[in-house]
């Protein structure tokens, strides 16, 4: 029975050695580092979440209805009616907090460990960009079920395009393809949502991964081990992927799953953060609701938003614009991708690392968990403060600190990445 | 600055203190009470289904309840015809918009946009108010749109089994809300027993492969 399977193979591999090749550079031949720890979970998480969303999507696709009448009652229809049809729309729901926060993660893995630096900066650039393709998956994807938040979500972002001088309204015009947000909006997003930015995404991700094993993965260490070669030239504290990791990354996936589980089979709504109350209303053009706050995971820059007041330039006869604020919004997911260039630290790992960076680090986390808070609640969460801050409210007050923290952060860290004390690197790894 | 500082510290916990107004009594509910849900259905159809239809509800799944089909039909239904239709109600949007002002909401998923808490409380807080158009308010929603429909209910019972009528109620829409939560929870255990299992022998094969690591 193996020597006819080896033959078999034999015989498939002499014709298309391609997929042999890739095998090996990819998966058997490809040199981790053998000090991975927790963090390094993350990565292969976000790709096995990336497949869960894709398979539940195409489920979720067969009974869905992209259609202003009927997509609210299509959601309910799958959630009753459709056998499983729970479980398959709780896999997307849950799924899509969860790929935010194994992505979240991911990326804070890299800001511990420096892996954005030298030479991995396609890496990272290309990690960004899946970032910020995913939000746009996500939005449009948060139409779909046809809610109160749903609408009035997607009708408070789209107006923010609106703020854009000159071309604003018209731009908004354009992304909604009708005066407000309607059945053509919600046909256009679920195309985009199911189609467009599935495949941008796919794309995106096949270039990180390409591009990271050109340049090999970094470690806790921020240890080159490509420096370091045995006889056959293989990298001395390198081990290969398979089975090495795959191994290791199904015990990560099967303990990510169980965590999974607990929140999609007992709470799949999780106090309203990965499905919220008020969508459970149907979408109502003429009611807006009290407090639209967006879903739990573009909060932070939503806060960033609310935190710089609106201008006017009554010289230039500019009426009150949200529009630096839309901007600063726009800078502060933007600004991630010159994370290799301002960084000027020699060294990559935070363990090597002085005292200047770990506070910012440290600083910049708390600053980000606060503005994540503080979206979710309305501007008067906090109540004001007496009449000496001119009766201001503390909670925008907290937010525009945050905002300030968060900047500074990027700001200034040419500036103490290079002043930081370092301690010496390690030639090797450490286990 | 100090105080500035006090606020980042000590905002968290007041905020918690002063998000609502009024609390809300927790209803207690258990959507295993089969007696309890069989209760709430029987008085949403006579008192609710006349103006609130379950319009994704069909009648033939609430056999989740202990019932039969035959019991579902001749307690159950009365204004449809096959046990598969979903529970719709008679009157029309304009006529519900012309009488009560707004039309009244299909109560399908109430539970899950109000919360049992909610609808709880306010089905309990209902009072005489000669200045509303109805003759009737409500503390928890103020200037509600619909009269107090279980007055009589109200007046013909205790203050206790009142709130068992409306508990019962609350539970069968919290049921309705999500019908299939009952089976969810009960895979879930499976699921995590699999994923247990699972564990135990992919850490297995992960030790027996890094023997060698070090």
């Amino acid at each position: 029975m193996a020597s006819r399977l080896m033959a078999l193979w034999d015989w498939f591999d002499s014709r298309m050695p391609t997929v042999g090749e890739e095998w090996r550079k990819h998966a058997s031949e490809y040199y981790a580092p053998k000090n991975f720890n927790f963090w390094y979970y993350f990565g292969a998480l976000s790709l096995l979440v990336l497949v869960i969303m894709i398979v539940s999507g195409i489920f979720l696709t067969m009974n869905y209805k992209p259609d202003a009448a009927l997509a609210f009652g299509s959601v309910e229809y799958i959630m009753r009616d459709v056998p499983g049809g729970w479980l398959i729309r709780y896999i997307h729901s849950t799924g899509a907090s969860a790929f935010f926060i194994v992505v979240y993660l991911h990326m804070f893995r890299a800001l511990l460990y420096g892996s954005y630096k030298e030479p991995r900066e396609l890496v990272w650039i290309f990690g960004v960009l899946i970032y910020l393709t995913l939000m746009g998956e996500a939005f449009f994807g948060y139409l779909l079920p046809w809610g109160q938040m749903s609408y009035w979500g997607a009708q408070v972002i789209v107006n923010l395009f609106s703020t854009v001088p000159f071309i604003g309204p018209d731009l908004a015009l354009w992304i909604r393809g009708d005066y407000v947000v309607s059945d053509v909006t919600l046909n256009r997003f679920f195309a985009l949502h199911v189609i467009a930015l599935p495949l941008v995404l796919l794309g995106l991700v096949v270039a990180h991964i390409l591009a990271l094993h050109d340049v090999g993965s970094n470690n806790p260490d921020g240890v080159e081990i490509k420096q370091n070669k045995d006889a056959n030239g293989r990298p001395v504290d390198g081990i290969p992927f398979h089975p090495y990791y795959t191994v290791k990354d199904t015990v990560g996936s099967v303990v990510f799953l169980a965590v999974f589980c607990i929140v999609m089979f007992f709470m799949p709504e999780l106090g309203g953060y990965f499905l919220e109350h008020n969508n459970f209303i149907p979408a109502n053009p003429l009611l807006t609701p009290e407090h639209i706050a967006p879903v739990w995971y573009f909060t932070p820059y939503y806060s960033v938003l609310r935190a710089v007041p609106p201008v006017e330039i009554e010289w230039l006869g500019i009426a009150p614009t949200q529009f630096p604020g839309v901007m600063v919004m726009g800078i502060s997911t933007l600004v991630l991708f010159l994370f290799p260039w301002l960084d000027r630290s020699p060294v990559k790992s935070i363990r090597y690392r002085g005292v200047y960076w770990k506070s910012a680090v440290a600083i910049f986390v708390v600053a980000f968990l606060v503005l994540g808070y503080l979206g979710v609640k309305p501007t008067n969460a906090w109540g004001q403060f007496g009449a000496w801050l001119g009766g201001a409210e503390r909670a925008t007050v907290a937010a525009r600190v945050c905002t300030v923290v968060y900047f500074a952060f990027f700001i200034l860290m040419p500036w103490y990445t290079a002043k930081d004390k370092v301690k010496p690197v390690p030639d090797r790894v450490t286990m | 600055m100090k105080n500035l500082l006090a606020a980042l510290l000590f905002g968290p916990a007041a905020l918690f203190a002063a998000e609502r107004g009024t609390p809300l009594d927790s209803a207690p509910i258990d959507p295993r009470d089969l007696v309890s849900l069989q209760s709430g259905a029987r008085t949403f159809v006579n008192y609710c289904l006349g103006c609130h239809g379950l319009q994704y509800m069909r009648y033939n799944r609430l056999t989740d309840l202990g019932l039969t089909e035959a019991q579902i039909r001749d307690n159950l239904m009365f204004s449809a015809d096959k046990v598969g239709e979903t529970m719709k109600v008679a009157m029309t949007v304009k006529d519900g918009k012309a009488w009560f002002g707004v039309p009244p909401p299909d109560l399908s998923v109430i539970a899950r946009s109000r919360g049992a808490d909610w609808i709880y409380n306010y089905l309990r807080s209902f009072h005489r108010d000669p200045k509303s158009a109805n003759g009737w308010n409500n503390k928890v929603f103020p200037n509600a749109a619909m009269p107090h429909v279980l007055w009589k209910v109200q007046q013909d019972s205790s203050a206790v089994q009142y709130d068992v009528t409306v508990r019962d109620l609350v539970n069968f829409l919290v049921y309705v809300g999500e019908p299939s939560a009952q089976s969810r929870k009960n895979i879930g255990i499976v699921v995590l027993f699999v994923l247990g299992v699972l564990f135990i022998f992919a850490y297995a094969m992960k030790k027996a492969f890094w023997k060698d690591v070090r």
